[in-house]
């Protein structure tokens, strides 16, 4: 059997299945523009709690709402201010040092157009792009990629992406050529036995055959040159618990931004990290929920060095398959909800903002009186983020990238 | 014997079974079907034996002994650091990592252990078994009820041996029953906390009602999503389930652990699920809502689709989902002529578009065909590296049957049998694990590979790495 460095366990392993990246091709039209934009997706799965995350401070039922779970802008861990409204929790201090240095932004009080509380059809409707759950198996940003090329505008010699992760996220699945990456935690077996059995998957299996090739290529990336920290630092990890978790964020986040750096290395991306159910015991400023922004916080500032020049032409989008109620549930947590917040980083963003159209915390402007509201579309923000970074056509948006959305219109000027 | 009737054998044992052993494609070819249906019959199907394991509420005892244990010795060594520190004239900061980690060191904590252990007795009887049908049971309707050693470690073993294992072949409501009052499941689910808001209990607390379970009975375990139910179901059910819960561990020395039904918690008077009233009979309310989800017809098509799936194709055939919805509902879901539906449709024996195996099938269907042992560290680190750790799905839906998931991971598989390649080749020649595993279902393209390998292992990984073997 394998032998491994370590033995994972607790949250390192939940983290283990659900994050990993993948990506593909450049967008031709931008890179003709003089540009090279790269753009990383980072799917929160479980439901963050946006009103934890981001809490509207200034309004007058924030409190009442919440209680002493309620972030504040005093006490032991006062929030970290946005605005005169809105406030940051306090373990995210890069993603607030880059608000400041408008190179983040913030979206409040949005959701998908999924409206029920299974978490994994609302995944399936965040990832797929489509507003009904089960009806596709490919994502929007693999097909965002295929409306690029079906202009022509693809990189003719096709995927220049690869595959070793066990779970690819359903975003960036489809058609389009995808190659994933996933801490290695085995010694790998030798080029010649990739090499005979990809001549058998050929002969026998293409779809093995596609997915070994994927995997093939990455490795070859990997060791032309300035990838040293990829295969050989994983058996260093620190203890176990969250500094684990900490550091899987880091290490998952940074090598998707050394990939994404590199000059002829992928432009788009996709990762998920897990563990945002908090029905129990979510705590605020500190806990549960504080110490996974932490170390979203962490992976934030990883992409951001090691991205190096290329952070001023980057746009980390992350985002999550629904909020959580407004209140506090039986148990110290709160329960699957409706609107929440989607978080955006990079030197590319027209950043320091947040974009809102706050709905209010009282009862009757609760969703079914339970849940903040959702006031934008996510996809209009997803789709201003492809339309006006990566250069995908708008028609495109509409129709294959976000079937049904051509009534929600792409939100404008979020890059600069 | 006909090269045929040996391609069946070899469909059978990959497809229904855990992998063919020496000499079992020959032993089941004149019957394939036959013979897993008589596996179905042996006497104890599905139960192991596991001298020394300790039950899920006294493995949960232990666990908790130590942590209390653990959390004492760190209060007294922070204690300690603290008083050290302020003689110092308060110039260094007490150390509570290393008064925990003193604690830690004192108290080992005994989890792991009992992680390992049920993984061995688990991982042994997929070993031993003939076909292996009923332990690829076992393993469907352990992850189609799934719950987490993430979140409760020291039960999630024993659940599996006392929940699902004796119910596997028996009326789903039994097995339905067993599931969500185990104390695992509950705990696992976030039942165990939850209270009725107009209960005893939830009256004089600021404590209050979790969905989850409810929820996840609905929409995984029974009915399916979007089906028939909606969010107030959820609530409804939600409250019935209320007072479902263990005794705790700390002053229960005999039963701490063990289900317990408490009526502070429960949400007095009737409630509505499903279109349905249930008056409130204490525990017999959230056991009668059990009773009528288990025969639902939309549970009877959910638990059809979900078995084709995993057997036969990831898109299952809709003539063969309603074959087995039909017997499911007209036996008021009888597990065993729905497993033997199953088997009995010609549909589920066609030889093309064969599902990837997932990781842990394919794991054990290389050690059965190299006829070792596995050890359980090494076992459940590999399946982990594979993305399919043993007893810790990702989220309460379990592991996906598709081939999408997982056959990004074909290179991890290629490590995993490239290193179980290396320490077998000193002792097992490949041409005669090709008999064993592949027979006459080996392309010639295969075995024109396994011939040319430059070095046993190598001829083995590529093996164990063939779209024949790793697809069933």
């Amino acid at each position: 059997m394998a032998t491994c460095p370590h033995l994972p366990s607790r949250r390192e392993a939940l983290t283990g299945s659900g994050a990993l990246f993948a990506w593909t091709q450049f967008p031709k039209l931008a890179r003709a523009e003089g540009r090279d934009p790269r753009m990383l997706v980072i799917v929160l799965r479980g439901a963050l709690d946006g009103l934890g995350a981001v809490a509207p401070v200034g309004d007058p039922d924030w409190i009442s709402l919440r209680g002493d779970r309620a972030l504040v802008l005093d006490g032991p861990t006062p929030a970290l201010p946005l605005d005169s409204y809105f406030a940051l929790n306090a373990a995210m201090p890069n993603l607030h040092r880059l608000y400041k240095a408008q190179q983040a932004t913030i979206v409040h009080a949005t959701a998908t157009p999924y409206r029920e509380r299974s978490h994994f059809d609302g995944q399936d409707v965040l990832e797929s792009g489509f507003p009904q759950p089960g009806t596709v198996d490919t994502g929007w940003l693999n097909r965002a990629l295929l409306a690029m090329a079906s202009g022509g505008r693809v990189d003719p010699r096709g995927g220049r992406a690869v595959a070793v992760g066990p779970v690819t996220p359903l975003v960036v699945r489809g058609q389009a050529p995808v190659m994933s990456w996933a801490p290695p935690q085995i010694l790998p077996a030798s080029d010649d036995t990739q090499a005979r059995l990809l001549d058998l998957y050929h002969r026998t299996d293409p779809r093995l055959a596609k997915a070994l090739e994927s995997r093939i290529r990455l490795v070859a990336l990997g060791r032309a040159g300035g990838m040293d920290g990829v295969p050989s630092n994983v058996a260093q990890l620190p203890p176990p618990g969250i500094a684990r978790v900490r550091a899987y964020f880091a290490e998952a986040a940074g090598t998707a931004a050394r990939y994404l750096a590199r000059a002829d290395g992928p432009r788009v991306g996709a990762m998920g990290f897990v563990g945002w159910d908090t029905h129990i015991n979510e705590g605020a400023a500190s806990g549960q929920l504080a110490n996974l922004l932490g170390a979203l916080d962490g992976a934030l500032a990883a992409i951001e060095t090691n991205m190096g020049d290329s952070w001023r032409e980057t746009v980390v989008a992350v985002i999550t398959e629904f909020g959580r109620t407004a209140r506090i549930n039986g148990t110290d947590g709160t329960d699957h909800g409706t609107g929440t917040v989607a978080l955006l980083a990079g030197g590319a963003l027209q950043g320091g903002r947040i974009i809102a159209d706050w709905p209010g915390l009282k009862v009757a402007e609760l969703h079914e009186g339970r849940d903040l509201k959702a006031t934008i579309d996510l996809r209009a923000v997803l789709k201003g983020l492809l339309r006006d970074h990566l250069r995908v056509e708008e028609a495109a948006l509409g129709s294959t990238v976000f079937p049904g959305s051509t009534n929600v219109a792409p939100t404008a000027g979020l890059v600069g | 014997m006909a090269e045929s009737a040996k391609a069946v054998a070899a469909l059978a044992l990959h497809r229904f079974g855990m992998g063919p052993r020496e000499g079992s494609i020959a032993a089941i070819a004149s019957d394939p079907r036959g013979a897993l249906l008589a596996e179905l019959d042996k006497p104890g199907v599905g139960q192991v034996a596991a001298p020394g394991l300790a039950g899920s509420a006294m493995a949960f005892r232990k666990v908790a002994d130590a942590n209390a244990e653990r959390q004492a010795k760190r209060i007294v060594a922070a204690k300690v650091q603290k008083e050290a520190a302020m003689a110092a004239e308060g110039n260094q900061q007490p150390d509570n990592d290393m008064a925990s980690r003193a604690a830690a060191e004192a108290v080992p904590d005994p989890g792991r252990q009992i992680y390992l252990n049920e993984a061995r007795v688990r991982i042994d009887a997929a070993l031993a078994a003939e076909s292996g049908f009923a332990e690829r049971l076992v393993w469907f309707w352990s992850n189609h009820f799934c719950v987490s050693a993430d979140k409760i470690q020291s039960m999630s073993g024993a659940y599996e041996r006392e929940a699902i294992r004796p119910n596997i072949l028996g009326r789903f409501t039994d097995l339905l029953q067993a599931v969500e009052s185990h104390p695992c499941m509950l705990f696992y689910l976030d039942q165990a906390a939850s209270m009725g808001p107009n209960s005893i209990a939830g009256i004089n607390r600021t404590r209050g009602l979790n969905e989850n379970l409810a929820r996840e009975i609905l929409e995984l375990h029974t009915l399916g999503v979007r089906t028939v139910y909606t969010q107030d179901d959820i609530i409804s059910f939600a409250k019935v389930l209320t007072g479902w819960t263990f005794l705790p561990a700390g002053d229960n020395p005999e039963h701490g652990g063990e289900f317990s039904f408490n009526r502070r918690l429960h949400e007095p008077g009737p409630q509505t699920v499903v279109g349905k009233v249930y008056e409130d009979i204490g525990v017999e309310q959230g056991r009668t809502v059990l009773r009528d989800l288990a025969v639902h017809e939309a549970t009877a098509k959910h638990i059809a689709t979900k078995l084709v799936r995993h057997f036969v194709a990831d898109e299952p055939s809709p003539a063969v989902v309603d074959k087995l919805a039909a017997t499911f509902r007209d036996t008021g879901g009888d597990l065993r002529e729905v497993t033997k539906a199953l088997v009995s449709a010609p549909e589920a024996w066609i030889f093309a578009s064969r599902k990837l195996k997932r990781p842990s099938e394919w794991v054990i269907s290389m050690v059965r065909a190299a006829g070792t042992t596995a050890d359980p560290a090494r076992f459940t680190a590999g399946q982990a590296t594979l993305g399919e750790p043993l007893w810790r799905p990702p989220s309460p839906r379990g592991y996906a049957d598709d081939e999408a998931t997982w056959i990004d991971g074909v290179g991890q598989r290629l490590d995993i049998a490239n290193i179980f390649a290396e320490r077998i080749a000193g002792s097992i020649d490949p041409r005669l694990i090709i008999e064993t595993v592949l027979a006459s279902t080996i392309t010639p393209e295969t075995q024109q590979a396994v011939a040319r390998a430059e070095t046993r292992q190598q001829a083995l990984a590529l093996l164990f790495m063939s779209a024949e073997f790793q697809r069933r």
